[in-house]
Formats: structure tokens, C-alpha cells, sequence
């Protein structure tokens, strides 16, 4: 392999791995919120113990998220200083003010959880909204400087030379707030799906004690509200997405459907994969024009195909199946919310039958794996580029050579970080059940006890 | 003062709280290993109490370093960025494993131990890494072979130097949190750690400023541009080493609130803060105007203008909103006798 191939494989592991926390640290603290938020209200204690607990949980999670978000910022200096080079003089400013975002949710992170006992209600619920301020801007941010690799703007590369540098320009590039957006929305529906799966796991396996039967319902519950509020709403955003796809990086949305002749009425080719021998999508069901419709808003928009474009810039055709499981989960869970909503709601029945349970269950992986999807999806769909049409990824790579030995080594210490995790997080829960939470607040709760 | 002054100060300020706050940091995670099992002190639970609520905050100012070098100075983040691949690597795993445990720890108490021992550790050995960049800005541990700068790891760990510099980096960290730790329990009314952590602090101190004269030592052969030009602020070095023997004196003045023990730490702590300021300020402009010598000066690496004048508003916003959360962060944790004072830190 040569070096840019690993290079792209260790980053690519590093930011698939800080994902996963990093998406879950914008997610639950908007759960906790939520949580606070409906303790004020209705001054049910189970509610306060959700609290409690997820932030146990949000706080062993941000313990990786940390230091493998330091790593991910790091790593851009240390594997890819060409490209840093160009973003230190033009697309700083995110950085700049993610710092200050981090700066806010670490603080008033360490508040929440270490002062919570000295500090009034309010001032936690502060704490709380700002921790997930802070998360949300920094992932905006961040994600801006993603955008700004497909859509660059504020400068102009002369003889080598980097020109006319506007810092506000490439801070609003074009698809900032789309791209930025569909990370959000989506944290915040992963969030709640996990917190949802758990629920539901819980629900199956406590059903003969009715006390924390009850308050896992209400837990998925006010998971599945969220998660499928935030499923929708990440859908109509991927689908401006796409538009913006289509009108900015047209060879990207050409391999993410696999459309190699530009055309009108273009067909939406579900599923299947892309053969580059007969320059189709085969095993596909197709929707004919619909994706005319879905790029331009009308059945004649001429979508651009991959024979438009030089060879050597095709993204690699397997984006195709990428795309198709992000949006094919992110459907089904939209069906799924959908379905408990009427199931509780409309029907009123009390209790889900098992094998919506077990779909709950898997609701949050799915929605970790779409997000992985995703990004894998939006960072080799703009290869070869790492900033679209102004500077190749090979051209950006490090010099230094011996890059296996440390693929090797970060991955290793992603598979410790990864087991010791999910260890701890058995072991604290395990030692802490529910059950003894709830019994220390059974005196102003002995209406909902007897149930 | 111009741009370039104006950003490289900036970086500056941020290495020098980070290493403060790092040091502290780092040398909390090696004693709540060292005193982990006498039970009868309470030297583990102070450490870990100052630990618990700061090491995020502590981690975001590494981050901020880094943005902050590569936005003002993305010419030298070039060379930094390609010759620190193997050893940024390293440090970066470490740190990863460290505050991923020290979190671990508090979660899971039974893996406590072992936990400790991951992050005491670890904590000596980053502070030795980190501190080598500096060498390396010295001049002569970079050689570029067909346009790819390369560096001589063979060169930078034969170098007395560097020993030099890992040497100060170890007992500084040690030295400093002993120091903050005395304090922290004094201010607790933990009088028996307190004791514990003014006796270490006693020992390293000395130890941490012979290391510095080690360095000086080293430099005068080993970079020899530098020590002439760190020899023009004399004055400065001079009050540095001044600084020091206050805070020695401070140690044993009789205790403002105590019948029983000596020493005002929180004199002490200030003495010896002003004193690494003074130092390293003499360090840094003597440094001047070089980045990395003699590749990359303050003025080659710099930023575009534009970039700069955007950055520097966002400085002064982003400082104007969070000045207040660090003040309320401050007094809940360093000030307010109810978290210092419990008993079991949760």
C-alpha cells in the first residue's frame, strides 16, 4: 500500500471511531435536557434519574470523545500538512471559535456533573442547555470545515500561490448550514434512538418488575418523540443535500446514484451496485424520473452523469451502496418512530408487541451505522479532491513515510479505548441498577409505586 | 506591535497556561498513584478532587495550541506537522489512553488500581515528550533530503540536551503540582496531606532548578544563537531564580491560619507561576523571531492578513463570553469550601 492509501486508512479509522462518541456527546446531552426539562414539569422523580444516569453515561463517553476528538485535530497537522497549510490561511476561523465552544461544554459539563448538589435547579438546567450548546456549535463547526472541502470559497490558488483570501467567504461557504444542519439533526436522533434501545432492552427483560418496567417506558418513550421528530427532520434536510449535490459537486450525487449518461427524466436507482464494465447499476429497482425530481424539483432537471466528467475524477463507484443504506436506514426509522406513534397514540395500546420491541432495539445501532455510512459516503465521494477542484488529497498527504507502523498502533488503542468502554459502562450500571435509585425517591413517589 | 508579534504572543500566553495547567494536571494523576494506598492520608482524594472537575479543561487548551499554531503560523505547521509525525503520535496516543482511564477509574472503582497506575505514569512520561519540541525548534535535529524534511531521532536522543529538557520537564511537573496540591489541601484544612505534598514539593523543588541550569548548560554548546540572546535578558532570568527563593521562604513563614504547620502555600504558588513567567518569557523572546531555527521566523510561517484580523476579533469576543464561566467555574471548585471539604469526592 502506499502512504496515502494509509494515511486516508488511519484518519478514515480515527474519525469513524471519534464518530461514534463524538455523535452520542451531542446527543445525550439534549436528552438529559429533555429530561430536566420534563422533571421541572411534571415533578416526576424517574425523570431526575434519567438525568442522573445518562450524564453517568455521557460522562464515560466524553472520556473518549475527548481525547479522540484531540486526536483527530492533531492527526490533520501531522498526516495531512498540505491540506492544513491551506486551511490555516483560509478556513481557520471554525477551528478558532470551535475552541470556544469545547470551552463552553467542558466547563459546564464538569458544573453539571460536580457541583450539580451545590447549584439550584435552574442553574443546572443552564448548565445542561449550555453543555449542549456547546456540543452542538462545536459539531457545526467542525462540520463546516468539512463543507468547505466540498464547497470552497473566500480563495483563489494563483501560481501556487494563495490569493484573495476572504475568511467570512469560506466560513459561509455555499453548503455550511445544509452540511452542518444534516450532522446536527442527525446527532440528536442518534442520541435519542440509543437512549430508545436501551430503554426497550430494559422493558423486555424487567418486564415482571413493574416499577422499573414503568420507567424504561417512559424512557423510550421520550426517545422515540425525539428520535423520530429528528429522523424527519434529517431526512428533509438530506434531501437538500442532495439538491446541493447536485448543483455544486455534480460527479459526487452522479456516483452516489450511479447515473453515468446525463439526462432529464433520470431514473432513482435503489439499491443493487455499480458495475463500471457496463456503465449501469445493476440488481437496482428503478424509479423512473425520480430522480430528476428529487435533484431539481422537476421531472426535465438534467442531472449530470459520470461520462461527463474525466475519468480520474469519479468518486469510487461503491458510494453508491453507501448512500443507499444511510437513506434506507434512515427511512426505517422514520417507519419505526412512525409506527410506535400510532401503535401508543392512535390505537392506545399500552404495551408494544415484541417484535416492534426488538426493532426498537435496533433502532440506535442502525442509526450509528447510517451515520458511518454517511461520513464514509461524504468524505471518499469527493475523492480524489480533499478540497474540491483546488488541491488533490495526494497532494496534501505527509512526506514522512513509516505511517503503517502508527495505523497499526492508533488501531490497537481504538480497540482497547472501544472494549474498555463498554466495559466500564456494564460495570457501573451492573453496580448501580435503577431499582436502588428509584427506591431512595419512593416516598414522593408512592402513587406511581403501587402500580 | 505587529500582527506577527501580536499572534505568536497569543500562542505563547496559551503554551504557558497550558504547561501550568498541564504540569498540575499530569503531576495530580503521578501522586494520586504514589499515595493510592495509604489509607490514613487524604493526599489521593485531594489530588483526585482537583483532578475530577479540570483535566477537560486542561485538554481543550492543548487543542486550542494547536489551532492556534496552525491558523497564525500554518507555515511552520508545515515543518512541525511533518517532522512530529512519529513523536505528536505518540503523545497523542498516551493522552488519549490517560484521560480515557482517568475517567475510567473514577467510574469503575474496583479497576481503580490499576486504572491509577495507566494515568500516573503516563502523566510523567507526555510532559517528557511534549517538552521536546523545543529542542527540536533549537536547530539541528532537522535535515531535509530530497525536499522532505526529516527529523534525526538518532541526533535529538543522544543529545544532552534534550535530557536536559526532559529532566526539567519531569521535576517541573512533579514540583509544580506538589505545590498546587499543598495548597489545595491547605485551603481544605487537610492538614496531614498538606504536610505530605509542602515536603515533596520541598525536595523537588531544587531538584527542578538545577535542571534548568542543566538546560542553560546544554544550550550554551548545543545552541549556542539561542544562550547568547537569552543572555541579553538577564534581568529577567535573574528575577525568575529570585522568584524561586520567595516562594522557598514562603514554606516556612509561619502559617497564616495554623498553629500546628508551616508555610503559605498560596504565596508560594504565586512565587513560583511568576517565576516560570518571567523564564519563559526571557525563553520566548530570545527565541525570536525564529519558529524553528533557522528554517521558519514568525514572519515566513505566518498566517494571510485577513485571516489574522478575523481571528483576532474572534479572539476577543470568544474571551469576552467565556471570562465569566471561567470566574463561576473558578469559585466552585478552587474557592467554595463545600466541594474542597467533602468526604468522599464523588
Amino acid at each position: 500500500m502506499d502512504d496515502l492509501v494509509i494515511a486516508r486508512s488511519l484518519f478514515g479509522t480515527t474519525m469513524a471511531f471519534h464518530i461514534i462518541f463524538a455523535t452520542l456527546g451531542v446527543g445525550i446531552p439534549l436528552m438529559v435536557l429533555f429530561a430536566e426539562l420534563l422533571y421541572q414539569k411534571t415533578k416526576d422523580r424517574d425523570y431526575a434519574v434519567m438525568a442522573n444516569r445518562w450524564t453517568k453515561g455521557l460522562a464515560v463517553l466524553l472520556g473518549v470523545a475527548i481525547p479522540s476528538g484531540t486526536i483527530a485535530g492533531v492527526q490533520l497537522s501531522l498526516l495531512w500538512p498540505g491540506f492544513m497549510e491551506v486551511i490555516g490561511r483560509v478556513m481557520s476561523l471554525p477551528f478558532q471559535i470551535e475552541i470556544y465552544a469545547f470551552f463552553v461544554e467542558a466547563l459546564f459539563m464538569s458544573i453539571y456533573v460536580y457541583a450539580a448538589d451545590r447549584i439550584s435547579a435552574w442553574m443546572r438546567i443552564l448548565s445542561v442547555t449550555l453543555v449542549a450548546i456547546g456540543a452542538s456549535a462545536s459539531a457545526i463547526l467542525i462540520t463546516n470545515v468539512h463543507a468547505f472541502e466540498g464547497t470552497p470559497a473566500g480563495f483563489r490558488i494563483e501560481n501556487g500561490e494563495i490569493v484573495d483570501v476572504d475568511p467570512w467567504a469560506a466560513f459561509f461557504n455555499p453548503s455550511f448550514f445544509v452540511v452542518a444542519g444534516h450532522v446536527v439533526v442527525s446527532a440528536f436522533m442518534t442520541g435519542a434512538f440509543v437512549i430508545a434501545s436501551i430503554a426497550a432492552y430494559k422493558m423486555l427483560r424487567e418486564k415482571n418488575n413493574q416499577r422499573v418496567y414503568q420507567f424504561h417506558r417512559k424512557a423510550l418513550m421520550l426517545g422515540l418523540t425525539v428520535g423520530g421528530i429528528f429522523s424527519i427532520l434529517t431526512a428533509l434536510n438530506g434531501h437538500e443535500s442532495a439538491q446541493l449535490l447536485h448543483e455544486y459537486q455534480p460527479e459526487k450525487l452522479a456516483a452516489a446514484e450511479g447515473l453515468f449518461e446525463t439526462q432529464s427524466h433520470a431514473p432513482l436507482a435503489i439499491g443493487g451496485y455499480t458495475d463500471r464494465e457496463t456503465q449501469s447499476v445493476k440488481w437496482a429497482i428503478e424509479i423512473p424520473w425520480a430522480l430528476s425530481f428529487l435533484a431539481g424539483n422537476s421531472f426535465d432537471t438534467v442531472v449530470r452523469g459520470l461520462n461527463d466528467f474525466p475519468e480520474e475524477w469519479w468518486p469510487p463507484l461503491f458510494v453508491h451502496t453507501l448512500f443507499n443504506a444511510m437513506v434506507g436506514i434512515g427511512s426505517l426509522l422514520i417507519l419505526l418512530s412512525g409506527m410506535g406513534f400510532i401503535w401508543n397514540k392512535i390505537m392506545k395500546r399500552n404495551t408494544f408487541p415484541r417484535p416492534l420491541m426488538w426493532s426498537f432495539i435496533a433502532a440506535g445501532p442502525l442509526s450509528i451505522l447510517a451515520i458511518e455510512f454517511g461520513w464514509i459516503f461524504a468524505c471518499t465521494g469527493r475523492q480524489p479532491w480533499v478540497i474540491y477542484r483546488m488541491m488533490k488529497t495526494a497532494d496534501a498527504v505527509t512526506q514522512t513515510g513509516n505511517l503503517a507502523i502508527l495505523f497499526i498502533l492508533f488501531t490497537i488503542v481504538y480497540v482497547i479505548l472501544g472494549i474498555s468502554v463498554v466495559l466500564v459502562l456494564r460495570y457501573y450500571f451492573n453496580r448501580h441498577p435503577v431499582m436502588n435509585e428509584l427506591d431512595s425517591h419512593s416516598n414522593d413517589n408512592s402513587s406511581n409505586f403501587a402500580q | 506591535m505587529t500582527n506577527e508579534l501580536i499572534a505568536i504572543t497569543v500562542l505563547w500566553g496559551f503554551i504557558f497556561i497550558y504547561a501550568v495547567m498541564a504540569t498540575m494536571d499530569f503531576g495530580a494523576g503521578f501522586w494520586s498513584m504514589v499515595y493510592m494506598n495509604r489509607e490514613k492520608t487524604k493526599a489521593t482524594n485531594i489530588a483526585n478532587r482537583y483532578l475530577s472537575p479540570t483535566w477537560e479543561v486542561t485538554n481543550v487548551f492543548i487543542v486550542a495550541i494547536v489551532v492556534a499554531l496552525f491558523s497564525f503560523f500554518p507555515g511552520a505547521t508545515f515543518l512541525l506537522g511533518t517532522v512530529l509525525l512519529i513523536p505528536g503520535s505518540i503523545i497523542l496516543l498516551l493522552l488519549a489512553i490517560r484521560s480515557a482511564f482517568l475517567v475510567f477509574a473514577h467510574i469503575a472503582k474496583e479497576y481503580k488500581k490499576a486504572l491509577t497506575y495507566i494515568s500516573g505514569i503516563s502523566g510523567l512520561i507526555i510532559p517528557a515528550l511534549l517538552i521536546s519540541v523545543l529542542p527540536i525548534t533549537h536547530g539541528g535535529f532537522i535535515e531535509t533530503v530530497d525536499g522532505v524534511a526529516r527529523l534525526r531521532m538518532d541526533k535529538l536522543f543522544t543529545s544532552p540536551h534534550e535530557y536536559a529538557f526532559i529532566g526539567f520537564a519531569i521535576s517541573s511537573t512533579l514540583f509544580l503540582s506538589s505545590l498546587l496540591l499543598a495548597d489545595y489541601s491547605n485551603v481544605a484544612n487537610e492538614l496531614e496531606a498538606y504536610q505530605i505534598y509542602r515536603r515533596d514539593a520541598l525536595v523537588l523543588g531544587p531538584i527542578s532548578l538545577l535542571m534548568a541550569l542543566f538546560i542553560m548548560l546544554t544550550m550554551q554548546n548545543e545552541a549556542t544563537w539561542l544562550y547568547e540572546q537569552m543572555m541579553n535578558y538577564l534581568p529577567w532570568i535573574i528575577g525568575s531564580i529570585a522568584m524561586f527563593f520567595v516562594a522557598g521562604i514562603a514554606l516556612f513563614l509561619p502559617s497564616a491560619k495554623q498553629t500546628t504547620v508551616k508555610g503559605r502555600p498560596r504565596l508560594a504558588v504565586v512565587a513560583i507561576v511568576v517565576q516560570y513567567f518571567l523564564a519563559s518569557y526571557a525563553y520566548g523572546k530570545a527565541h525570536l523571531p525564529y519558529m524553528i531555527y533557522p528554517d521558519v521566523t514568525i514572519q515566513s510561517g505566518f498566517t494571510h492578513p485577513n485571516t489574522f484580523r478575523a481571528l483576532f476579533t474572534s479572539y476577543i469576543v470568544g474571551f469576552v463570553i467565556l471570562f465569566p464561566g471561567f470566574v463561576y467555574f473558578w469559585r466552585l471548585f478552587m474557592k467554595d469550601k463545600r466541594y474542597l471539604q467533602q468526604n468522599d469526592p464523588s
